[in-house]
């Protein structure tokens, strides 16, 4: 089965404290360290898995800059046969429609049986995948916590639902999915895997080699435009607590115990 | 004629001579003994490369010290001492055992030089030993057969019990006794009823009391046991030669080579493979143990040498709390796909993954690598470097449990496991009221200092543990020495890291590490994380002297630069716990129980299990983030421990002790009742 992995290089969430820059449009993206998107990270392991299983190949692509090259080599340590960046200075500013686009483009030159995309990415818009599908015309399942292989020409796919049951859709290749993090455990990446790959060709292509529509790339062209980025004021009754970790646990224990809930 | 007709010159029925039976007994023993022997070599053949032909000088002291003297063996009274008596009486009827064959062959044979009094009192001493490991051989099996110590015991996910085995070897042994015994006793009576005396024996030796009980026996049934005696101890004692290299007794043979080649260095980790530089690790194809093959011959030989004797299981932590480890059955196990794998006759299989086939993932993340077990193994079995090798080849394969792949990733990031950003990692130190009494320097500042506080991160980065690094710089302050520490130009010191399989990850926090500290110009360095100390004494290289601050303090008050106030607390009973990496790997014993009773009226106990049979606390560094199965927590057994000896407060002398032990105290329900203190903590409380 040929399978493609869409991929994001994010800020860590475990490895950094976030706060807003001075403009408060955006993060501090000083002394931020990257790595790639953790649902994107299920996704690949769970291609590896499967091309493990049927034989195959697995594709990560990603649009971004330079420097998501880094992100394309440690899924390719982890086990994915190809990698290619999409990066060029006109996607600068896309919005979800424009990084659709270009990611379309790229998938319309191969041919693949199954598409996978995390089910969200840091700006929790959760929008690639659908609108991929969309755009491919292909069936699409999003929040995708099992994938049982089948004859070849379908698959079956399972979501969580309310309440923790489980349902299981049967699916038509090709087709796009939106990978659930808990799929499975990926696997671990060492620095050895990394280096192992590091003279590996990651072949660049950009607007032109796609041949992507220029009107739908780029900042100016996005129909989604962030205005704003700043952290909630405090609702009625919500309390931040403060003070060392023993303070806060002392302080949240009286407040349980003057509550009832202890 | 005053002797029987030796098994050299006896004719059966009067024309058969048993002296071609002598003759090809040997020989088809020894034939089949080195074929047996050269299959069991086999595997060793094909093994990874290992260094153990170098320290001649340490490897034979630890012959003389744990083969010859069997220093360990006591350390389970009743067990050890039945040993020593089996091991000396085999070294001294060794001796016998070679004559008795050639007699066989050559009617009066004497070994030479055995023909005087040496022979004389050499066969006063093998009489005894014979005798004492024949009682020794009932003793054994009464506590095999009837006792049933615990630790003997196969649980059933580990195959069928060994007793039988064990039996049937100390029936073999015994039966070697027996018949010498009477071999000789049976000749001495003839000679008694001859000629009203016989060859000395020793008295109430096993000859002495056969020879008063056969004295009155017929001379023709004299002469048929002489000989039948002789053939039985002939044919047993090959049956048991080429018995031996079969199960559980190879040790017989293998332990002299064992110890011989044992590790001679405590701490540290064998490099990933023997002869590759780290330079080189990149361009190797695979790491770590993943096959049978990819074990050294040295750890092949330790699976030989096994004796199953259940004592590296029985102090082992994790195998007290539940843990699916045994360190017996990874030793047994192995053995067991030897034996398999490399069959004495016939084809070769070829080895699948051992974690999978043999191991579990889990049993291979349930060490902590407190060391307890090689301390205790009487044959100087490895365990640590086994399962940091089997966990290199995990980690090759990218099986790593996701509770770790966290801390790891951010130990690649950020160089420390909790994320948390380089530039705080100096934060302790700058805490107001703590910076005002005592101004620490940081070399990432430009400070300088002879003396490196190298913090590590537990110490650095958790809102508690910070405590011990603000405690340490007062004490060194107050002790007068001139120190400083790196800032965020310190890297996690990789203690785990390298323990936990993540070798290359290892070699980059060791090379920022070192050229941070070179740079730093510092002249030693000082820390209080036994773990910290631990990798930088035994796994960097060329780095300035390191001490712990219990040997710095210990140091302080010898000298009179720190003095004790009298105890705060002479009512309370204080308990010193021996973190791993102070006590076993670095043999750091006194120092923190010569601070303790520095100061006057405290008032002090032992755990039972205290110095080198210390009771891991459940693990340090990268072991804080791994969720073992388990029954209980090895704190909580550790807590109850202090519980029994009478102590109120236990005492360490490491973060990471300190973090699981106070954990312990809450989750066993010891609130109240026990507490639990960091050496510089109760220093600092009575710094006068």
């Amino acid at each position: 089965m040929e399978i493609l992995v869409c991929v994001k290089r994010v800020p860590d969430t475990a490895e950094n404290e976030f706060e807003l820059n001075s403009a408060g449009n955006d993060l501090d993206r000083d002394d931020l360290v990257y790595s790639v998107n953790e649902w994107d990270n299920y996704a690949v392991e769970e291609a590896i898995q499967i091309v493990d299983n049927v034989g195959g190949s697995v594709t990560v692509v990603t649009v971004g800059d330079d420097e998501s090259e880094e992100v394309l080599r440690r899924e390719m340590a982890m086990g994915a046969n190809n990698g290619v960046l999409l990066s060029d200075d006109a996607f600068e500013g896309s919005d979800g429609r424009g990084i659709a686009s270009v990611l379309k483009a790229e998938i319309e030159k191969g041919s693949y049986d199954l598409i996978l995309t995390g089910a969200q990415a840091d700006e929790g818009a959760g929008q690639i995948g659908g609108m991929l599908a969309a755009m491919l015309d292909l069936p699409y399942a999003s929040l995708v916590n099992k994938i049982e292989v089948g004859d070849g020409k379908t698959i079956k796919v399972g979501r969580e639902i309310e309440g923790g049951n489980q349902e299981m859709n049967e699916i038509e290749l090709p087709c796009v999915l939106s990978i659930q993090t808990g799929i499975n455990e990926p696997r671990y990446v060492g620095i050895r895997g990394i280096r192992k790959v590091a003279s590996v060709e990651i072949p660049v292509r950009g607007a032109a080699d796609l041949g992507v529509d220029a009107s739908v790339i780029g900042k100016d062209n996005a129909k989604v435009k962030r205005v704003d980025y700043f952290v909630p004021d405090l609702g009625e009754g919500a309390e931040m607590l403060e003070g060392s970790t023993e303070e806060i646990i002392d302080t949240l224990i009286e407040k349980l115990k003057s509550k009832g809930g202890l | 004629m005053s002797s029987l007709i030796g098994p050299a010159s006896f004719k059966v029925f009067g024309f058969f001579p048993t002296a071609l039976l002598s003759f090809l007994i040997p020989v088809v023993g020894v034939a089949m003994f080195a074929y047996i022997m050269a299959r069991r070599v086999a595997p060793l053949v094909r093994a990874a490369p290992d260094q153990r032909f170098d320290r001649i000088p340490e490897r034979i002291k630890n012959l003389l010290v744990l083969w010859l003297a069997q220093y360990r063996q006591p350390r389970y009274r009743t067990a050890g001492i039945v040993h020593i008596v089996i091991f000396a009486g085999f070294l001294v009827l060794s001796i016998r055992s070679t004559s008795l064959v050639l007699v066989g062959m050559f009617d009066g044979f004497v070994v030479p030089g055995f023909d005087g009094v040496i022979g004389h009192i050499y066969n006063f001493f093998k009489d005894y030993a014979a005798t004492a490991v024949l009682v020794a051989c009932i003793v054994a099996a009464a506590r095999r057969g009837i006792v049933k110590p615990e630790r003997y015991a196969v649980p059933a996910k580990y195959g069928k019990d060994h007793t039988a085995e064990a039996i049937f070897v100390l029936g073999l042994i015994s039966t070697l006794m027996i018949s010498e015994s009477l071999f000789e006793a049976s000749n001495a009576a003839f000679e008694m009823s001859q000629t009203g005396h016989s060859e000395f024996l020793a008295p109430l030796s096993l000859a002495w009391i056969f020879r008063a009980m056969l004295v009155s026996a017929s001379q023709s049934t004299l002469q048929a046991m002489h000989i039948v005696m002789y053939f039985i101890h002939d044919i047993t004692f090959f049956f048991f030669l080429c018995f031996l290299p079969l199960g559980k007794h190879f040790h017989v043979i293998t332990s002299f080579f064992n110890v011989l080649f044992m590790r001679v260095d405590k701490g540290n980790i064998k490099p990933v493979k023997y002869g590759i530089t780290e330079a080189e690790l990149d361009d190797l194809e695979s790491f770590g143990v993943k096959k049978l093959e990819d074990f050294t011959w040295k750890h092949m030989l330790d699976f030989y040498s096994c004796a199953d004797c259940g004592r590296c299981s029985d102090q082992c932590p994790a195998n007290a709390v539940g843990r699916p480890l045994s360190p017996r059955f990874i030793t047994i196990k192995a053995r067991d796909l030897m034996f398999k794998n490399y069959p004495l006759s016939g084809e070769i299989y070829k080895s699948k993954m051992l974690v999978q086939d043999i191991y579990t993932e889990d049993e291979i993340w349930s060490c902590t690598t407190c060391g307890a077990c090689e301390e205790e193994c009487p044959l100087g079995i490895e365990y640590i470097d086994k399962m940091v090798d089997l966990r290199r080849g995990m980690v090759d394969e990218g099986m790593v449990p996701q509770s770790l792949q966290k801390p790891l990733k951010a130990l690649e990031k950020r160089g420390n496991p909790y994320g948390t950003m380089e530039k705080k990692r100096a934060d302790w130190a700058r805490e107001k009221e703590f910076a005002a009494e005592c101004p620490v320097k940081i070399i990432e500042n430009g400070d300088t200092a002879d003396t490196l506080f190298f913090v590590d991160s537990i110490t650095s980065f958790d809102d508690n543990i910070q405590e011990i690094a603000r405690r340490t710089a007062k004490i060194l302050t107050r002790a007068g020495v001139d120190f400083a520490i790196l800032g965020k130009g310190e890297k996690d010191s990789g203690n785990e890291v390298v323990r936990f399989g993540e070798e290359m990850l290892f070699q980059d926090l060791k090379s920022q590490n070192t050229e941070a500290i070179l740079e730093s110009g510092v002249k030693n360095i000082v820390t209080a994380d036994p773990h910290a100390y631990n990798a930088l004494k035994n796994d960097y290289k060329n780095l300035p002297p390191v001490r712990h601050i219990s040997q710095v303090i210990a140091e302080k008050i010898r000298e009179g630069a720190l003095t004790l106030k009298h105890a705060l607390h002479p009512e309370k009973v204080y308990v010193y716990h021996d973190p791993c990496y102070l006590g076993r790997h670095n043999s750091i014993y006194e120092d923190p129980r010569q601070v303790l009773d520095a100061i006057e009226g405290l008032k002090r106990v032992e755990f039972e299990k205290n110095r080198d049979r210390s009771f891991c606390c459940g693990g340090g560094g990268l072991m804080l983030f791994y969720e073992p199965e388990e029954e209980t927590r090895m704190g909580v057994v550790r807590v109850n421990m202090a519980a029994e000896a009478g102590a109120n407060v236990i005492v360490t002398a490491c973060p990471f002790c300190l973090v699981n032990i106070e954990d312990a105290i809450k989750v066993g329900g010891f609130e109240g009742k026990i507490e639990a203190l960091d050496l510089t903590e109760l220093v600092e409380q009575h710094l006068a």
